[in-house]
């Protein structure tokens, strides 16, 4: 809401500097955004008076003037020719500013110095509307012999400060300059002065000329119309169209001009319908026809629906109540009649008329925030009272006034200690009372009781928490004392999980990755890109206004966002990365959604440059250790979008718990890279739900370990996995650890064979053990890989 | 005579002795004269040949000579040993301003750096860590937190919507209800989550951004309580010359309600470009709870108050670390994320 201060003082006497004023109007709750300052380009322009003009000794098209600033006379030399002596006229001195960045400096004009430089009206951003001559070739002429030397903004009225404020949608009575201005007054202490429009009008009755019914009084509370004849259409004068403008509405004619300010000044909307344009003179309130079309002021045909209320003549609409008004009875320059409307709108109505409209407007904006209904005959008269100080018609006598449905009057009762309780506070009753009158509110105490009579405009206000934040706006939030919570000691810290997920985290940047964030959105072309299927089983959960295709949808999976910051950072030229991230993915119980989709959180890791798929394997393990599950299991399994020969399904126990590999060729061509990448997507939740932080301290070994190494052939095929538990299961619990150490094909190693040799760690946990003991188990062991593999001890 | 034997062979050793430059040489000296075959040895076994009154002093003699030499071979050995540790110190200086070798280590992400500090802050303070659904339904974002369908106040939150019942959370306020259905007071909680509202993406808009909300609800519990909270949030957050300044405002959820700036943590409320000169930056929206909401989830406004407040995650990254674009909080450029 943009206020120009100039205006504001109509309502309250403002003797604070600017820089308090925003600071206090801030701190009780009108917070101000900006503040501008108009007429703020233009400096060191001063009234002058020419007492001498001659003809430039050099130049014919020139004159030279001797002009009386105040306190010295300067020689301004000019091209113009519609100056004589004895003429008032602004003078630009040397430095000033000049509207368009413009700046004048003192010089010669071949030889004869000049001061500075009169100016033309343009020159000051003036228009022929704001000062008559402005736009004539030439000097601007003052009308008035003004004090000499006198600051040309301060004698033209060019100068105006505009405070803009931000409206919360619970105060539209603050949509108004007198809103505001009661604000201003209690915030400052000063008296408020009310509007007390005096109308002067005709001897016609206006029932002679209109009628009014409202049809649907639950959208129309009131509907209230003034009508004012004589209508002389033509421009505002200056000081309601410097207003309008500062306040940021163009001026247009006297009439639409009254409405605009009217509801800038009351925060009541208005509407000038040209009379003798309503067919029947006549205003019937009802809801639209579905499917009748209507043509606003702005041009464009309107399909309304039955939803929707409308202003109309009694035959066809002539507005869309509270939102604009039609083409069809528009003021125009021959308008001599005019109905004014000053009406209330239910504001849910309004508000999704406009939206299904698409049409915002000031009046809409206004009206959906709900308004007080008794605004409506204040509004009207001040209306009225400015077509009488225009000049610009004279209304009939009297008002039609259709007032269906009064608010009720609202009474909080309520005491200072519950107000006081909420706060901290201990501020007296007397002295709430005191915050509370200049706001509106009539205030009865009895002790320490209260009794609040709300005003009808602050229809935010229902019980004593909204009182409170009223009497705290004004004691000060700032005098308010922090304290901490008196109640008892609570036991804040994270819970099992919580505390899991901050584990795995540091556990995986000790790994080397970094954590990254990515968008939970992702499209069709994404998924494709990442080689997932899209069957029938796919069950997207899809945003019906996304910003656009690729962020189409709730994500299903982490991968196509991990490829995508692995391919920026290769494309960035990173060698080698490796990442994580933890974050929901989003199932769909059925589609359409009549649930919420299953959330579930995952854990991703991609990979690529320095690194293979045992590293990030690896990397699994060290997740899987640290928080104590046991039983792991990597086995080889086809995945989308994965390599099908370097893939695998992570799990434990019968848990499965991701998948991890390369990623399939196609996909890197898809992205158009060439380094392999590595990626795994966990179920962080069941990796949460069996991980544990509780550790049982085992004893050091007092007993020296036994290692030996046995190197075998084994068919090309066997899997590491079955070698191992052959080894363990036939060695028996005496084996403390078996570790591959390495992996051989090629010559001397038969076709369809490769060589592997593992360290075998023996270790008892109450004797030394003897070599035979291990020889023995040795050779179990190699009968038994012999056996069950087809393994050959290498010589 | 033995004397002067011995005297000859000690002059010799000294001689050679003086040679001596390494512990190799040294160590053949010690044969030569010490060992099993050495010449000191020989004229220990010597001693058979001597008649027996002469063998005691003779033995003595034998016997402080082997002492003697012993003691300037130990002698010299410490010495040679000492010179050779030197020699190696010296061929094994390095340049110590070659670069290091760096074990390579990964980083948590600034937003959750960040999240974590002001975790553990509310942790000190009694707060437990609650979350919620990011697909949340619109009676937990909206309705719940006195938001009916026609609130204007909806029009401030661009909602992007799955179904006309469901949505992406615009804020992380609904946690407070789903907090409030399960748990009796007192209550005291944070909860740090992901936000959605349907902006375009620039330097300070992101249709995904980041939230922590708070809530405490008990007996007694005034604004006063939330302003102290607050304060000592700031101060941790910001160091202890943090000021915070509470103005009032509007939100649906809360009443009283306040926006909350602090000052500002680069140029210490002095003014400078990152707080717009003024000072100060705001940091977080906050209130006592409505009643209406406490009334929804079943809590008697006249037996409970409570506060709740909600801070803008990313918007306190940046200015921790003065990151002045937030689209790089999205886009995980290693030169970026290795910074923090």
């Amino acid at each position: 809401m943009k206020v120009p201060l100039s205006w504001l003082k109509d309502f309250v006497d403002i003797d604070v500097s600017l820089e308090d004023f925003v600071d206090r109007m801030t701190m009780s709750g009108s917070k101000v955004e900006t503040v501008e300052q108009i007429g703020g380009e233009i400096n060191n322009v001063v009234v002058g008076r020419i007492i001498e003009r001659r003809k430039h000794p050099n130049a014919d098209r020139l004159q030279v003037c001797q002009v009386d600033i105040g306190n010295s006379i300067v020689q301004i030399v000019t091209a113009a020719d519609n100056i004589e002596t004895g003429d008032y006229i602004p003078v630009a001195l040397h430095g000033a500013d000049l509207v368009g960045g413009i700046k004048i400096k003192r010089g010669k004009l071949r030889g004869e110095v000049s001061e500075g430089m009169m100016c033309s009206g343009k020159e000051l951003g003036l228009t022929e509307e704001d000062y008559p001559g402005a736009e004539t070739y030439g000097i601007l002429i003052l009308d008035k012999p003004y004090e000499l030397g006198a600051d040309i903004k301060k004698v033209l009225g060019l100068e105006e400060t505009v405070v803009d404020f931000e409206i919360t949608p619970n105060r539209p009575d603050c949509l108004s300059i007198m809103g505001i201005g009661r604000e201003a007054a209690a915030t400052f202490k000063k008296p408020f002065n009310a509007l007390d429009p005096v109308v002067k009008e005709g001897s016609e009755m206006v029932e002679t000329a209109a009628s009014i019914t409202v049809e649907c009084p639950q959208l129309c509370p009131r509907y209230a119309a003034r009508i004012i004849t004589n209508v002389k259409i033509g421009p505002s004068p200056k000081w309601m169209r410097d207003r309008l403008k500062a306040a940021g509405i163009r001026p247009i004619n006297n009439v639409v001009d009254i409405t605009n300010y009217v509801m800038l000044e009351c925060g009541q909307p208005m509407h000038a319908f040209d009379l003798n344009r309503l067919e029947q003179h006549k205003i019937v309130v009802r809801t639209a026809h579905d499917g009748e079309l209507f043509e606003t002021l702005d041009g464009v045909q309107r399909r309304l629906d039955s939803d929707m209320l409308v202003i109309t003549d009694g035959m066809n609409p002539v507005a869309v109540a509270g939102v604009m008004g039609g083409a069809n009875s528009e003021i125009s320059d021959d308008t001599c009649t005019v109905l004014l409307e000053s009406a209330n709108f239910n504001k849910v109505s309004v508000r999704n008329t406009s939206r299904k409209l698409g049409l915002r407007t000031e009046a809409s904006s206004r009206f959906e925030k709900g308004l007080d209904p008794e605004l409506v005959m204040l509004a009207l008269n001040r209306a009225a009272e400015l077509f009488n100080m225009l000049e610009a018609g004279t209304p009939m006598q009297g008002v039609i006034d259709v007032y269906s449905v009064k608010p009720e009057q609202r009474v909080i009762q309520t005491d200072a200690a519950s107000i006081n309780a909420l706060l901290g506070t201990a501020i007296a009753a007397d002295e709430m009372k005191a915050m509370l009158i200049p706001l509106g509110f009539e205030v009865g105490c009895n002790d320490s009781r209260m009794s609040v009579k709300v005003p009808s405009f602050r229809q935010d206000v229902v019980e004593m928490a909204d009182l409170a934040e009223e009497v705290a706006r004004f004691y000060g939030y700032d005098r308010i004392k922090p304290t901490l919570m008196k109640s008892g000691i609570s036991v804040g810290r994270r819970n099992v999980k919580q505390q899991l997920m901050e584990y795995i985290k540091d556990v995986l940047t000790a790994c080397g990755l970094y954590e990254v964030n990515t968008y939970s959105f992702t499209g069709y072309r994404q998924l494709k890109q990442a080689g997932i299927k899209m069957d029938e089983s796919f069950k997207p959960v899809t945003i019906k206004n996304a910003l656009g295709e690729d962020q189409s949808l709730m994500r299903p999976t982490l991968i196509p966002s991990m490829l995508e910051v692995l391919v920026r950072n290769i494309n960035r030229g990173v060698d080698s990365f490796g990442v994580f991230e933890t974050a929901p993915v989003f199932l769909a119980n059925e589609l359409p959604l009549i649930t919420l989709p299953q959330q579930p959180m995952r854990l991703a890791i991609g990979l690529y440059g320095n690194t293979d798929f045992f590293t990030l394997k690896g990397i699994i393990e060290t997740i899987l250790e640290a928080l104590a599950i046991k039983g792991i299991y990597f086995s080889p399994v086809q995945c989308d979008g994965f390599h099908p020969g370097r893939t695998a399904e992570v799990g434990f126990g019968t848990a499965v718990a991701g998948v991890m590999g390369e990623v399939h060729p196609d996909v890197l061509d898809n992205f158009d890279v060439e380094k392999r990448i590595y990626i795994a997507e966990l179920d962080l939740d069941t990796l949460l739900d069996n991980g544990t932080l509780d550790r049982t301290y085992v004893a050091l070994p007092k007993f020296p370990a036994v290692q030996r190494d046995i190197a075998i052939t084994v068919p090309k095929h066997a899997l590491a996995r079955d070698i191992e538990n052959v080894i363990k299961k036939s060695g028996g619990k005496l084996i403390e650890d078996v570790k591959l150490f390495d992996v051989y094909e090629g010559s001397q190693i038969p076709e369809g064979y490769k060589s592997v040799a593992y360290s075998i760690i023996y270790r008892a946990s109450d004797r030394t053990l003897t070599d035979q003991e291990v020889d023995k188990l040795q050779e179990r062991i190699i009968k038994a890989l012999g056996e069950q593999i087809g393994a050959q001890l290498r010589g | 005579m033995l004397r002067d034997e011995l005297d000859e062979l000690k002059r010799k050793f000294i001689n050679e002795l003086k040679q001596i430059s390494d512990s190799e040489a040294l160590e053949a000296l010690r044969i030569k004269y010490m060992g099993k075959k050495g010449l000191v040895t020989l004229l220990l076994k010597g001693m058979g040949d001597l008649p027996p009154e002469e063998r005691p002093a003779a033995g003595q003699a034998v016997n402080g000579l082997k002492e003697e030499l012993a003691a300037l071979l130990d002698n010299e050995e410490r010495r040679i040993k000492a010179a050779e540790r030197q020699r190696r110190l010296e061929a094994e200086t390095i340049d110590v301003t070659m670069p290091g070798k760096r074990p390579v280590i990964g980083k948590r992400h600034p937003l959750s750096i960040v999240r974590r500090q002001i975790e553990d802050i509310f942790i000190g303070m009694g707060f437990e860590i609650a979350d919620g659904p990011e697909v949340e339904y619109d009676y937990y974002n909206f309705e719940a937190l006195n938001i009916p369908k026609d609130h204007p106040s909806r029009d401030l939150q661009d909602t992007f919507y799955i179904t006309d019942n469901i949505v992406l959370r615009t804020q992380t306020s609904p946690v407070q209800i789903r907090v409030m259905e399960s748990h009796k007071p007192p209550i005291r909680i944070i909860a740090p989550g992901r936000v959605y509202r349907s902006d375009e993406v620039d330097a300070t808009h992101s249709p995904i951004f980041h939230q922590m909300e708070g809530l405490v609800v008990d007996h007694g519990i005034t604004m006063g309580d939330l302003k102290g909270v607050l304060d000592v949030f700031a101060k941790a957050l910001y160091g202890e010359d943090t000021r915070t300044k509470f103005r009032p405002h509007y939100f649906p959820f809360t009443e009283p309600s306040a926006e909350v700036d602090v000052t500002c943590a680069w140029c210490h409320g002095q003014g400078c470009r990152i707080c717009g000169y003024s000072g100060w930056i705001e940091v977080l929206g906050a209130g006592m709870v409505h009643p209406n909401v406490l009334r929804t989830v079943g809590i008697n406004p006249d037996e409970y108050s409570g506060f709740a407040f909600g801070l803008g995650l990313d918007r306190l990254t940046m200015l921790k670390y003065g990151i002045d674009d937030m689209r790089l909080l999205f886009e995980n450029d290693y030169r970026f994320l290795k910074q923090f």
